[in-house]
């Protein structure tokens, strides 16, 4: 009633000027779709033709009302597979499990506002573990940008700390630059996620913007002008101290993997026979059935490695980071030990621990380089270092294998089961970890071979990270079985990707790991906090029923001897299946190592009554 | 079951099997040759640095500065920012205290900015480190002359006068002008802004960095 008697305008704040006009017009067309355009080149297709020269093949993405006219135009480009996820977060794990398994840039799509907002996790996730991402969201009209217009949220603020990069697009004349210099800054030097924010009348203006050349998109960036090459002077100091080491240890880390440098990995450590430990993100940077490979390290690691790294007098840090999960109390850390660091990332030497010796480079050039600066030996030269790793090797190999003893009840035990995963397929397949309990079980027991097969979300820590992760891996390497390996906590947290699975024909094979737990707090819980067990408990649903609702073969294993069967049944479906492995209630993970404590501090317990 | 931690600590409910039998964590053999504790980064002696960073003159350059600083956990003590000789590039003028390698960090940290094309720690240069403020004093007619005289002796300029106040600037290092401010703030001071140290390398040196496009 009242607003009939107003002149209209008269809510806009500055009628009249032609700012106001815009934000009126904006959002006229918010409320009322513009009709389609005819096949004029629009911000939307520039879109798509950018991701299509950048090698993109696939989108894992969700639209929304600002990104209409993005999908109005995807369908003229069917070499872009876009893959409906069933929710945004998931979009963003399975581009950065495809990432990893292709060493690819993957790409995810979201919408304004919710959609964004859910999109944040997985691309803090992709930088906190240096994975090569762009994450494209759209955004409100330019003119209502700051009105807090619906689904309207200041996103690249958000996604400021926790990407390489971010733009926020507000003409289509911009994007082609945009675009190539993101997936250029995503993919150089040390990885990592890259954010585009455009807004919906930058994806529907006409242009004729043409895309830069690599020359253009470089001299654009001087500020960003990564280092490849180990400084010589520090190549010369890094193989004298490496020639004078009695008992040095590499540390290999995700940089080998990010890098393509295993091979370089593997060629140094045999000129110099120096025993290899990895980081959680490192699995598989070694074949784990060389003889130099010595192991996983740090909180859950193996005792015997971190036992050598304690004793070491020259650690070589491979593209790791010395996080705390790797060090433990720092002041306690190998304090005999002299430290060689190689990182592509200036800011990663010197940041956790004190270095001997920095280097600056990618790490396969620098080992390539170091390589013949550094003695060669033969295995006998380290005949009582090499007995002396093994002997510890076989010590805590027998102490920590199937650590719970609850097999030997019958109970199946979490460990045996990744162990019988891993055979299976041949140690061949990507297995993909959620985060807890069955994270550690999996980095330790999935025997892995291969880079790249190994995929865990190790700096965020973020459950429900495994089954979308699996999907984008699958997606990504069709030719690898892939295996989600959760536990029922994390697999709760993102289960709607099964939808997905089905939708999209990806065969991803789930392991949940049920012991109806948040089984790493219940371990903390049990060990640090007397026992005192609040909110560890998860009642969870009929896994099979679930699958089953969703037209996913489902398997079951209760005993260990139910354990080939169900693993064997699943591999035979053609597509998703699940198989539901009922474990014991109350298997920790040891060895275990407190936050706080040092490496030497390790909690290598025999849980249960039956020892 | 027994108290984990506890049984933790001192591992003797294992029957004896021959894996089992303890072991001291690091057996004598392998002993390190040093007994010193693992040095901390940033963990020693806090001084005052100064940070020179040219960067892109583009919207949100000052936010992805401010923020990276906060999220490492760096306080800054002032960042005074302007335009350059160059219309594309911004230079701004950070101090902060910290020991040497946590400011080492701060710059490695804000040089993985795209949008960052140099920083340079000066604080070991000789240098020219101005600030500017703009002081309000309390000045009454019987007190006027004074204030006028006292701003003279330290080179300070009133720029503004009313009935019962002046406006008093002042441009000179951090300690100058904390001076001039202890001097007048005898009068009474109602109100005073600063900008915060701007820096400049004494001699014919520059801060040099790769030019951008555009």
């Amino acid at each position: 009633m009242t607003m009939t008697t107003r002149a209209p305008g008269r809510h806009l704040p500055g009628a009249g000027t032609p700012e106001a006009s815009a934000i009126e017009h904006a959002r006229a067309e918010m409320l009322q779709e513009a009709k389609p355009r005819g096949r004029t080149r629009i911000g939307a297709d520039v879109v798509c033709e950018s991701l299509l020269r950048q090698g993109v093949d696939v989108i894992f993405g969700y639209p929304g009302g600002v990104l209409l006219p993005l999908y109005d135009v995807l369908g003229d480009y069917p070499q872009l597979r876009h893959v409906l996820v069933r929710h945004e977060q998931g979009a963003a794990h399975a581009a950065d499990g495809y990432a990893r398994v292709t060493g690819q840039v993957g790409v995810c799509l979201a919408t304004s506002g919710p959609g964004a907002t859910n999109l944040v996790t997985g691309i803090a996730n992709a930088m906190l573990d240096s994975v090569p991402m762009v994450a494209i969201t759209g955004n409100v009209a330019a003119a209502l940008l700051g009105k807090d217009a619906f689904q309207e949220i200041d996103i690249t603020g958000i996604t400021l700390p926790m990407t390489k990069h971010n733009y926020l697009v507000r003409d289509a004349n911009d994007l082609p630059h945009v675009f190539a210099e993101a997936f250029h800054i995503a993919r150089t030097g040390r990885p990592g996620p890259v954010h585009i924010d455009i807004t919906k009348d930058a994806l529907q203006q006409e242009t004729r913007a043409q895309h830069p050349d690599e020359e253009t998109v470089l001299a654009a960036i001087p500020g960003f002008r990564p280092t490849y090459d180990g400084h010589p002077r520090q190549l010369r100091l890094a193989a004298k101290m490496i020639d004078e080491a009695t008992r040095p240890v590499i540390l290999a880390g995700h940089g080998i993997l990010l890098a393509g440098a295993s091979d370089q990995l593997r060629a140094f450590a045999e000129r110099a026979q120096i025993p290899v430990a990895h980081t959680l993100l490192g699995v598989g940077a070694m074949d784990e059935t060389h003889p130099l490979e010595y192991g996983y390290m740090g909180m859950h690691g193996w005792k015997h490695v971190n036992r050598a790294i304690q004793s070491a007098d020259l650690l070589i840090a491979l593209g790791m980071r010395f996080d705390d999960r790797v060090t433990g109390k720092v002041s306690t850390y190998a304090t005999g030990a002299r430290i060689i660091h190689v990182d592509i990332d200036p800011a990663e030497i010197g940041k956790n621990v004190s270095v001997d010796v920095p280097i600056v480079g990618d790490v396969g050039r620098v080992l390539t380089a170091l390589t013949p600066l550094v003695a060669e030996r033969r295995p006998a030269d380290r005949a009582a270092y090499f007995e002396q790793l093994a002997a510890w090797r076989r010590e805590s190999e027998s102490r920590s294998w199937h650590g719970s003893g609850a097999w030997r009840d019958g109970l199946l035990s979490a460990d045996y089961v990744v162990e019988q995963i891993g055979a299976a397929a041949n140690y061949d397949a990507t297995l993909v970890a959620d985060v807890g309990q069955n994270q550690m079980w999996v980095a330790r027991y999935g025997g892995f071979r291969r880079p790249d097969s190994h995929l865990s979300s190790g700096g965020l820590g973020t459950m429900g990270y495994a089954l979308p992760a699996a999907m984008g891996a699958a997606v990504g390497r069709p030719d690898k079985e892939t295996w989600a390996i959760c536990g029922d906590g994390g697999f709760q947290m993102t289960m709607q990707q099964l939808g997905t699975l089905v939708q999209e024909h990806i065969p991803v094979k789930i392991a949940v790991l049920d012991n109806t737990k948040l089984g790493m707090i219940r371990q903390w819980q049990e060990l640090i906090y007397a026992g005192n067990y609040h909110s560890a408990h998860l009642l969870g649903p009929d896994y099979l029923k679930l699958a089953e609702a969703y037209g996913i073969p489902a398997f079951r294993a209760t005993t260990p001897d139910e354990v080939p069967t169900a693993i064997a049944a699943a591999q035979a479906v053609d597509g998703p299946a699940l198989v539901h492995f009922r474990i014991a209630d109350e298997q920790n993970v040891f060895p275990f190592m407190p936050a706080g404590k040092g490496l030497s501090d390790l909690i290598e317990e025999w849980g249960g009554a039956d020892e | 079951m027994s108290d984990p931690v506890t049984s933790a600590a001192a591992p003797t409910g294992a029957p004896a099997t021959p894996a089992s039998a303890p072991s001291p964590a690091r057996p004598a053999a392998a002993a390190p040759a040093t007994n010193a504790e693992r040095a901390i980064p940033g963990t020693g002696t806090a001084h005052r640095h100064v940070l020179v960073a040219v960067v892109n003159n583009r919207p949100g350059v000052l936010n992805r500065v401010a923020n990276l600083f906060r999220a490492r956990n760096f306080n800054i003590e002032s960042l005074a920012v302007g335009h350059t000789e160059r219309p594309d590039v911004s230079r701004m003028t950070i101090t902060l205290r910290g020991d040497d390698v946590a400011v080492e960090q701060a710059a490695k940290q804000l040089y993985k900015l795209i949008d960052v094309l140099k920083v340079q720690d000066v604080t070991a240069e000789p240098r020219i480190e101005h600030e500017l403020a703009l002081i309000k004093v309390r000045a009454t007619n019987s007190t006027r002359a004074e204030v006028l005289k006292v701003v003279e002796l330290y080179k300070g300029r009133v720029v503004d006068v009313a009935a019962d106040s002046v406006i008093v600037e002042a441009t000179g290092t951090e300690d100058e002008i904390d001076a001039l401010v202890a001097l007048v703030g005898g009068f009474g001071i109602k109100e005073m802004v600063r900008t915060g140290s701007t820096v400049m390398v004494r001699g014919p040196q520059v801060v040099e960095y790769e030019g951008v496009a555009k």
